[in-house]
């Protein structure tokens, strides 16, 4: 693996070794010392030209956990808010000699003009591309879907939302084809992609109807930020058809689980009473994304550097 | 006329093809036997041994370490140890899947940790398995078992247990096989390469 660029270009081998590593991970930090020399001398730059907290930490305790220095590039309070280009903060990056560059954009591709341009040496992760991809994700909800329901072939995710603006449901809707797993899209028809019916997944709009097969349901932040109409006539109503309550909780089957990759919006999506329950594996989702992203810093960096063919 | 006695009566000198056997089942077996009997006089018994074997061969080994000491003294706790993340030649290849790590659930605080390995050569795994120790807890002393010590060691390391000493030249390789990963439990030899 020399990036981790999308989750479409996983193989499902390729997939599980990333989970089986994250097994590794998970034993091997379940003790005091949870800091790991492998990464020494490594450096690991965070770019991050869209705001996050979330991924931003985790991938930044990954890297520590992992010995590797970590130099966190924002938009706010840096060059970058100036007006450099993507370019120009690349050669920047290279000159200072990161071995690994976690990006985030808000324009889809990005990921991938950094890590084939030429402009870096660098090893490359897309921590999320516009409403593209966010590879890492998709992974830490498969690996925690396979903490409790064990192997995925043959499993019913169910996820639920806006699969438009989600780069969330891309990335999982490939990396759970590949594990074997039957995934049903469900959102109203307005929020749902152009061209969806070639993903490899199944299409519902109504969530009623697809409750009792689920092993699993993820539901979607409604991301009103990347909204510039109306796609639903209120909160409320969408509430109503596509919300997560207690009562659609309790048509689950007993050993399904719920996820969702936050931020929540209690409410909207999800109501507080599902949010806490022990349906829930939302607080352990954020335990397994620092795992999961040691393993794929791991996998990038822990081996040998590219020769000059593989650049 | 190439395979006519010698005049001399001698056999034949040994042209026989790589891998050559340098220990069967049984010398395996009685290694074994062995090394338990040397682990428990050297330590006055079984009390406070953790056995730790490096996978993935050398997890075997201090399975059926543990059984032959249960068979003597008493259960000791087994383990597991791996040393891909203490490495000193990760940069040399590409990045190495993971084996698994178990320390038995009472730790290693306090306790005689015997490492246990198949085979010793450079000692490089021994002293990346010593690091990994150190982030585990504090045993009161190492140990270190080996099925088979091959000589050329790049470091001041010491076995204090052998199953047997094979001198080596560089570019030759050691293997262990045991039945669990292997069907067979052999060690062989053979020149470079294979």
């Amino acid at each position: 693996m020399q990036h981790l660029l999308s989750a479409a270009d996983l193989s499902g081998d390729e997939a599980r070794s990333i989970l089986d590593t994250t097994d590794e991970m998970a034993r091997l930090t379940d003790r005091a010392i949870k800091k790991l020399p492998t990464l020494r001398g490594r450096t690991v730059v965070n770019l991050f030209f869209e705001d996050s907290t979330r991924t931003r930490t985790s991938f930044e305790l990954a890297a520590k956990r992992l010995s590797a220095d970590v130099i966190n590039f924002s938009a706010k309070g840096s060059s970058l808010s100036k007006g450099e280009s993507l370019k120009d903060t690349a050669l920047t990056l290279e000159a200072m000699g990161a071995d690994a560059i976690v990006v985030r954009h808000a324009a889809s591709g990005a990921a991938h003009r950094l890590a084939n341009a030429g402009w870096v040496s660098a090893r490359v992760v897309n921590a999320g591309d516009g409403t593209h991809e966010h590879p890492t994700q998709a992974l830490l909800d498969a690996y925690t879907m396979r903490r409790h329901l064990g192997d995925l072939a043959g499993r019913q995710v169910v996820i639920v939302g806006d699969v438009l603006h989600s780069r969330v449901a891309r990335s999982n809707v490939h990396l759970l084809d590949r594990l074997g797993a039957k995934v049903t899209l469900v959102g109203p028809p307005t929020l749902m992609p152009v061209g969806v019916q070639t993903w490899p997944c199944q299409v519902s709009y109504d969530l009623d109807a697809e409750l009792a097969k689920a092993d699993a349901i993820t539901m979607l932040r409604v991301q009103a930020e990347r909204m510039s109409a109306s796609y639903f006539p209120s909160t409320r109503e969408y509430a109503r058809r596509y919300g997560l309550d207690a009562h659609r909780m309790a048509k689950l089957a007993d050993h399904a689980i719920v996820l969702h990759p936050g931020p929540m919006v209690r409410g909207m999506e999800i109501t507080a009473e599902v949010a806490d329950s022990d349906r829930s594996v939302i607080v352990e989702q954020v335990g397994n994304g620092v795992l999961v992203r040691m393993a794929v810093l791991y996998l990038l960096l822990g081996g040998a550097a590219p020769t000059q063919e593989e650049r | 006329m190439a395979h006519a006695p010698r005049p001399d009566g001698r056999p034949e000198p040994d042209h026989r093809p790589d891998p050559r056997v340098l220990m069967s089942t049984s010398d395996i077996a009685r290694a074994v036997t062995r090394i338990g009997f040397e682990i428990l006089e050297r330590n006055k018994g079984a009390s406070g041994l953790v056995l730790l074997g490096v996978p993935r061969r050398g997890v075997t080994l201090a399975h059926r370490l543990a059984a032959q000491i249960a068979t003597v003294e008493a259960e000791v706790p087994v383990g597991s140890l791996d040393i891909t993340m203490y490495r000193d030649d990760l940069r040399l290849r590409p990045a190495r899947a993971l084996e698994p790590t178990e320390i038995p659930p009472d730790g290693i605080d306090g306790a005689t940790v015997v490492l246990v390995d198949d085979v010793l050569y450079s000692g490089r795994t021994a002293k990346s398995a010593l690091t990994a120790l150190d982030d585990i807890g504090r045993p009161s002393s190492v140990q270190l078992a080996v099925l088979v010590d091959r000589g050329h060691r790049d470091l001041p390391i010491r076995p204090d247990y052998v199953g047997k000493n094979v001198p080596t030249s560089r570019d030759e390789q050691v293997r262990v096989q045991l039945v669990e990963t292997d069907g067979v439990d052999q060690v062989v030899i053979a020149r470079g390469g294979q």
